[in-house]
């Protein structure tokens, strides 16, 4: 009597030897485990979206409910209490300090980036001011303001929209200077070698093809430490003063800023201080986001000009 | 043999060139040693910046030294009134803001880095990196002024019932104790501060993470693994040191946040242990009360801009040593 | 100016000799008396090092006056090493050093009285990879002119016209001077960069591989060149194409790399003749074993 005994299928392989018809593929407990992972990543994005998405729309929110082009060039009110006004000086003065910082850090900060660069190699004094530069990045903003008021305003006696620049600009300038370091790294040496093979010096060398050819990504470095510096606070806080009227001398009498004036009414019981604080951080937040999108529009149009027409 | 249209040679053998050494002086030969000297000069600038710096302050806070002796420089008791300037509270709850920050930032940071680099699709990255870089250029008052506005009185709700349900627990109920009313305390600073710090320490995370090399990753995922196991196996071990600096950095930038913190922090000069309580920060102190301060205080001020200097320098040097120790054993750079 | 390939080269990887150069005399014009030639560069004992490392060694040899000097040699030998040496570009490269004697013209090529950037002025340079900066064609050219003084726009027009016609690029790029130079094909940026050099109407033009970036196409458009501009500047090419050294140059030098006293590789000028020479009757049993090794 002959029976067919179906033998019983023989067990998933979970030895490294696995059969190849029947790849190992993990337990459901894994996959789970990697599963959750996963979703626990993605909530970290959005565990950081959140608080951006909620922060842009209550500043929008609020700062839409005073602004206006009178808002934006209106004198500053006596007293906080006070319906009229707007933060007219404040936008003054953040332009006019944040340009002063500009003009003094960037064209500083591309030598220096043009100094490690091009000249220091790997000398030891070049180590050094990469290694300062770096320290510098790290010095946080209130104690700029403060040495710049020991060393400057007290020197000088009074309080100006430059003491301001000059501790902006002592903010922005190593930011500049490793991003111009970066940005020549980049250029390729050939392009060095070609211009110097005819004969060219270096520093020629430098201005006429090495910098143009870097230009995009200094620029757009820039015009990210230029968005920085517009947004800070602690820096002016000691060395601008204050001022009701709109202020556009650097050099002589206070001023004010967006930053600061946002900083001194949040505080405030008075509801119109607080508008205007709203106010003046939507106008902050504005300039700051426009910085920073020209900053990424500078290098995805400029590099694919760089790179030739193909 | 096509026809040269440059003139000179037939018959007669060309002139030699002018002699190499004694020509007329090279043109451009003084503006290139210029344009060299000025940058080096540039990058002097740097070392007399931090150098006038660390001497200004130091000289201005002479002052705060003489006044407290050098050994009671930390003590728990700031109130200028009675005479007294130590900075150990402020000291001890900075740390603490610090830590409070690293705790939600990192772990958050970590997330986004591994979401970017490994789960998101290539396309999804740019606009990804987008966001966490507008929350990197958000000015810091803007942050403490919706935080002041929008979620304080939210926390205080929530401190209250968080402190109601540990209070009678040894340590917790400390820790999280008496809630301020207002919602302003160094937790609420201490979130402030970790929302700020994460994206650069997303920044340097990714990079870390992204350094793994594609044999390793391959051959843990080869074997069988998944996703969160070659994660485990291959970019955490390979990472640990690279993420170890980035924390570290973090903490360099919680411990010198200023604006944020002066505006949410509640401005309490006591030392506690309670987080729900309002307190003080090194930074936010200077913020706060330099404008008005005067003699001693005033040095004593600076002096606190001097130690959180020297605590920067300190953190950045450490950060720096450790990336640059993992850095040569990948063998870059 | 078109280049015609007669029917015995070959477009794909390895280029034949029509049969004819191999196996006659080259044509008399090309054979200058060794009495007769001027001597523009010559080498004595000279070895290069990067920093402790002994790069090249025992270079003695005479470059004349408007002929096509090859430097041939399997990789690692020095022959770029020694090009370089020429318009010291070693000087850019830290802890590079020149020993021995360079003359220019008789004059010491390494004395502390002369400047380099005039020494470059008089002998270009030609990369492997074509290197145009990142602006117009026009300002490509312009720009050693532009170095050494000249301003006005009808002056300059003219050299951009001389320089571009005389490295067989005008027709090409007339219509489209102020457009960028790195939309070029790699043959015409190639071509751009030979005109950038000979902007400034230099006396010797140095070639690196010039042509190993390109096709074979303008490979052959470049060498017709080479043949038009010896005429009035002296030439030396560093290539690793045996064939195209046969083809173009007048002299060749070999190089190869060998193990020193220590066991070091180091790089040595083996044997240095008439091109004729050296392919068909080498003089040293290492050149023979390089060219019999392509020949095949």
């Amino acid at each position: 009597m002959t029976a067919t005994v179906v033998p019983p299928a023989p067990p998933t392989p979970r030895s490294p030897s696995g059969s190849i018809l029947r790849p190992r593929k993990a337990t459901g407990w894994r996959r789970f485990k990697s599963g959750l992972a996963s979703v626990l990543f993605v909530l970290a994005f959005v565990a950081a979206a959140i608080p951006l998405i909620a922060l842009v729309y209550y500043v929008t929110r609020e700062g839409l409910k005073v602004f206006s082009w009178e808002f934006l060039t209106t004198e500053l009110p006596f007293s906080q209490r006070s319906v009229d006004g707007g933060i007219g000086p404040a936008v003054v003065g953040t332009i006019v300090i944040t340009v002063g910082a500009t003009l003094m850090a960037v064209p500083l900060g591309v030598l220096g980036g043009i100094y490690l660069n091009e000249y220091a190699g790997k000398s030891k004094f070049g180590a050094l001011v990469r290694f300062l530069s770096e320290i510098l990045t790290g010095v946080p903003s209130i104690v700029m303001g403060l040495f710049i008021y020991t060393f400057w305003v007290l020197r000088v006696k009074e309080q100006t929209g430059f003491a301001g620049s000059l501790a902006l600009a002592c903010l922005m300038l190593p930011v500049v200077i490793r991003t111009s370091e970066e940005m020549l790294k980049l250029v390729p040496h050939e392009l060095r070698e070609g211009s110097l093979a005819l004969g060219s010096r270096k520093s020629r060398t430098i201005r006429t093809v090495v910098l143009p050819h870097a230009a995009p990504g200094i620029v757009s470095g820039s015009l990210l430490a230029v968005a920085r510096a517009a947004g800070e606070t602690a820096p002016l806080l000691f060395t601008i003063g204050a001022t009701q009227t709109a202020n556009w001398n650097l050099f002589e009498g206070t001023n004010t800023a967006l930053s600061v004036q946002i900083f001194g009414n949040a505080n405030s019981p008075y509801i119109p201080a607080q508008e205007r604080a709203f106010g003046a951080a939507f106008t902050l937040i504005l300039i700051v986001f426009v910085a920073t999108a020209l900053a990424r529009i500078v290098t995805v149009v400029y590099t694919r000009r760089v790179s030739g027409k193909s | 043999m096509t026809q040269v249209l440059d003139p000179p040679a037939s018959g007669a053998a060309p002139e030699p060139p002018p002699p190499l050494v004694g020509g007329p002086r090279p043109p451009g030969y003084l503006a290139d040693r210029t344009f060299r000297i000025v940058a080096v000069l540039a990058g002097v600038m740097v070392l007399v910046i931090l150098a006038l710096i660390i001497w200004v302050l130091f000289d201005n806070s002479l002052e705060w030294f003489r006044e407290e002796g050098i050994g009671s420089v930390f003590s728990l008791d700031w109130a200028p009134n009675e005479g007294k300037y130590g900075a150990g509270a402020l000291v001890i709850m900075t740390l603490m803001v610090a830590v409070i920050a690293l705790l939600l930032a990192v772990p958050v940071s970590v997330g986004i880095a591994l979401f970017i680099n490994e789960i998101a699709p290539r396309r999804a990255r740019l606009p990804i990196v987008f966001v966490v870089d507008l929350l990197a250029a958000i000015p810091s008052v803007v942050f403490g002024l919706w935080v002041l506005r929008q979620l304080a009185s939210p926390l205080a709700d929530i401190y209250a019932d968080v402190h109601n349900l540990v209070k009678d627990v040894p340590i917790l109920g400390d820790v999280f104790g008496d809630p301020s009313a207002s919602g302003l305390a160094i937790m609420t600073a201490g979130i402030v501060v970790g929302i700020m710090i994460m994206p650069i320490v997303t920044a340097i995370t990714r990079e870390v993470f992204a350094t793994t090399p594609a044999s390793q990753k391959e051959a843990t995922l080869a074997m069988g693994a998944t996703r969160w196991e070659m994660i485990r196996g291959a970019i955490f071990p390979h990472s640990r040191s690279g993420v170890v600096a980035a924390v570290i950095i973090g903490f360099g930038r919680a411990v010198g946040e200023t604006i944020a913190v002066a505006l949410v922090i509640g401005s309490s000069q006591v030392l506690t242990e309670n987080v729900f309580a309002p307190g003080d920060t090194l930074a936010s102190i200077i913020a706060n009360q330099f404008g008005e301060a005067s003699g001693v205080q005033r040095s004593a001020l600076i002096g606190f801009g001097l130690v959180l200097l020297a605590m920067t320098i300190v953190l950045g040097i450490i950060a720096r040593s450790i990336l640059r120790r993992a850095n040569r054993r990948l063998g870059i750079a | 100016m078109t280049t015609t390939l007669t029917p015995d080269t070959t477009i794909d990887g390895v280029a034949t000799l029509p049969p004819t150069e191999v196996d006659q005399p080259p044509a008399a014009e090309s054979e200058v008396p060794e009495q007769e030639r001027e001597v523009v560069f010559r080498l004595s004992e000279v070895e290069v090092f990067y920093g402790a490392a002994r790069a090249v060694t025992g270079v003695d040899l005479d470059i004349a006056r408007n002929e096509i000097t090859a430097f041939i040699g399997p990789s690692g030998c020095g022959k770029t090493t020694v090009i370089r040496s020429l318009n010291r570009m070693h000087d850019l490269t830290p802890g590079a050093r020149v020993m021995g004697t360079i003359t220019y013209h008789g004059e010491n090529l390494y004395s502390g009285k002369v400047d380099p950037a005039e020494v470059r002025r008089r002998i270009g340079m030609v990369f492997q990879k074509p290197n145009p900066f990142p602006k117009s064609i026009y300002d490509n050219i312009a720009y050693g002119p532009r170095i050494n003084g000249t301003r006005k726009r009808s002056q300059l027009d003219d050299i951009v016209e001389h320089a571009l016609t005389r490295a067989a690029l005008w027709g090409e790029v007339k219509d489209k001077l102020k457009s960028s130079a790195l939309g070029l094909s790699g043959g015409q940026a190639q071509r751009l960069c030979i005109a950038r050099a000979l902007a400034v109407d230099p006396d010797v033009l140095l070639m690196d591989e010039p042509c190993s970036a390109l096709d074979p196409i303008a490979t052959a458009r470049i060498e017709d060149l080479m043949h038009e501009l010896k005429d009035n500047l002296t030439i030396v090419i560093v290539t690793h194409n045996m064939q195209q050294a046969a083809r173009v140059s007048d002299r060749t030098a070999f190089y190869t790399a060998e193990p020193d006293e220590e066991g070091r590789r180091v790089g040595k000028l083996v044997e240095y003749d008439v091109t004729e020479t050296i392919f068909t009757k080498p003089g040293d049993p290492r050149t023979e074993g390089y060219i019999t090794g392509r020949f095949g």
